[in-house]
């Protein structure tokens, strides 16, 4: 479903080059949730954005769908891939009501009975009908990544980008988005990447995770061997140590 | 009204109202409001308040009289009543004000938005259009242009146009390049939206608040700019009831018929007051956090 060849990411700081993804490759299948993981700044994040087509990238392939996924993307190409972003503060129209936001892909992509199609998809996000005229600053943080979770499954792409999706959300709110992700990633039958820092949603939602380190892939290991810690790489093995805390056995 | 509409135009109504409420609670916005209002009505029905007088027929007789019950504001050099050009000063003062806002604004906009959101080479050049036309004096630059073109009340506005844009077009450059990066945009982006769209219907939305406050912030100052011109004789020519020229018509006589300059030039005073107040009170309309 979706093929990376020896990706490469390379932004330009002033005179500097900054290699923020060097030659990754890794393939995922069609229904898989494929998760990517790595301390800040180890460029998932980047990767994520370069599959995307939302900054500059190079590879040998890069195929979405079985289509290249050029770096100039038509309408088409877009509606295959929808995106979550971290922050659901940052990612909503700030004078755009949640009817409004829902609307707009229907109308950029010329789509009919809009009116039907925002109240399902708010119905299968678990919003209510209060909330459709409703401007994002009125909504809590849950409510917020709900529409935007929304809006990227309302033309229902067959791929699902999320970068960090519960990361800006109390810990409470977490659990009841990551399972509506679940749920609504078999009732979409998405293939989907998740990108995170905290390997319990990951290893929750995903089939197969990358593990990422200075723009570089460690290892892909299923999330099984990640949980049982019976992952090969020694980075691995740390990450999932410190992703335990402090432990009074170590000190 | 209610917290849940049901409706999309329940939904903008219950917004209209909580806007509306948010400058009738405001003291100075309401005053802004008020005298902004006020001038609209007496542009309007100006032939009527006049209670009888006209602004341009001349009295010889009775030139520079004294405010009374007939001339409620006295009378000019030449016998006309300046309570009734007064009023229809206020329809030229409108005018300007309406065509300067209408060619400044989307001028603005669009040079600001575009440089802003492409970036490169197409914001170098046209910021630096727009440094060209900020460095010069506004009221200099306006009086070259009023004169090079001649006078008239159409000339004065493209001269305050041209002299008035570029601090539009800067506004929403920057307000741009902020909201460029947002997730919001890089979100319309992935869905599809083409560049004009996200532009039109993504950003502008989002600038022209602080736009529209700018510009009645600005109002007063293109209110004084047209005054300015008319004083100097290079606005709208006479017979025209024009406050500017009203006020420079008063100059000679001002320490022994004072109403003749004072009354025009509280007019401007007053309403320049008024735009700036109701500026100050849409600010906190706009801000979207405020309803």
């Amino acid at each position: 479903m979706i093929t990376v060849e020896d990706l490469r990411v390379t932004f330009n700081v002033g005179n500097r080059q900054i290699h923020a993804v060097q030659g990754i490759s890794f393939d995922v299948a069609a229904g898989e949730t494929f998760g990517i993981v790595g301390e800040s700044g180890s460029g998932k994040s980047t990767v994520l954005k370069a599959i995307a087509g939302l900054v500059q990238s190079t590879s040998t392939a890069l195929e979405v769908n079985g289509r290249a996924a050029a770096q100039r993307r038509s309408r088409a190409d877009r509606r295959m891939m929808q995106f979550v972003f971290q922050d659901p503060y940052a990612s909503l129209h700030p004078r755009q009501t949640v009817d409004d936001i829902l609307r707009e892909p229907l109308s950029i992509h010329g789509v009919g009975s809009k009116d039907e199609k925002v109240e399902a998809a708010m119905a299968d996000v678990g919003l209510q009908a209060i909330h459709r005229f409703r401007y994002p600053h009125q909504l809590s943080g849950g409510q917020r990544q709900r529409v935007a979770i929304a809006r990227a499954l309302i033309l229902q792409p067959p791929v699902l980008l999320m970068d960090e999706p519960t990361s800006a959300l109390d810990v409470s709110i977490q659990a009841e988005i990551l399972n509506l992700l679940a749920r609504l990633r078999r009732s979409y039958s998405l293939t989907s990447i998740l990108v995170s820092h905290d390997l319990a949603v990951v290893v929750h939602l995903c089939d197969r995770v990358a593990i990422m380190q200075s723009g570089r892939l460690v290892e892909i290991v299923t999330a099984d061997a990640l949980q049982g810690g019976t992952a090969t790489a020694e980075y691995t093995r740390k990450l999932v140590a410190a992703s335990r805390g402090f432990q009074r056995s170590n000190a | 009204m209610s917290e849940a509409p049901a409706s999309r135009r329940q939904a903008i109504l219950g917004n209209t109202y909580r806007a509306v409420r948010t400058i009738l609670v405001n003291p100075a916005a309401l005053a802004g409001l008020l005298i902004v209002v006020v001038l609209v009505l007496a542009a309007v029905f100006a032939p009527w308040l006049a209670m009888g007088q006209t602004p341009l027929r001349p009295d010889l007789a009775n030139r520079l009289a004294a405010p009374s019950s007939l001339h409620w504001f006295g009378t000019d050099e030449l016998g006309r009543d300046i309570y009734a050009r007064t009023l229809f000063g206020a329809r030229v003062t409108l005018t300007i004000v309406a065509l300067v806002s209408v060619v400044v604004v989307p001028i603005g906009l669009a040079v600001g938005t575009v440089a802003g959101y492409f970036g490169g080479w197409i914001d170098t050049v046209l910021m630096r259009i727009t440094d060209i036309f900020l460095a010069f004096p506004k009221l200099i630059l306006a009086l070259a242009f009023a004169a090079a073109l001649g006078p008239g009340i159409e000339n004065a506005v493209i001269a305050i146009a041209l002299t008035a844009w570029p601090a539009y077009a800067r506004i929403a450059r920057s307000e741009t390049m902020t909201i460029a990066r947002s997730d919001f945009i890089q979100a319309t982006v992935l869905q599809g939206a083409s560049t004009w769209r996200i532009l039109f219907r993504h950003i502008v939305p989002l600038c022209l608040s602080s736009v529209i406050v700018r510009l009645t912030l600005d109002m007063a100052g293109i209110i004084l700019t047209a005054a300015g011109l008319g004083f100097l004789g290079l606005g709208a020519q006479p017979p025209t009831a024009e406050w500017g020229a009203m006020v420079s018509a008063g100059r000679d006589v001002i320490l022994d018929q004072w109403w003749v300059a004072t009354i025009p030039g509280l007019a401007i005073f007053i309403v320049s007051l008024g735009f700036n107040l109701l500026g100050d009170g849409l600010r906190d309309v706009f801000d979207p956090k405020s309803t």
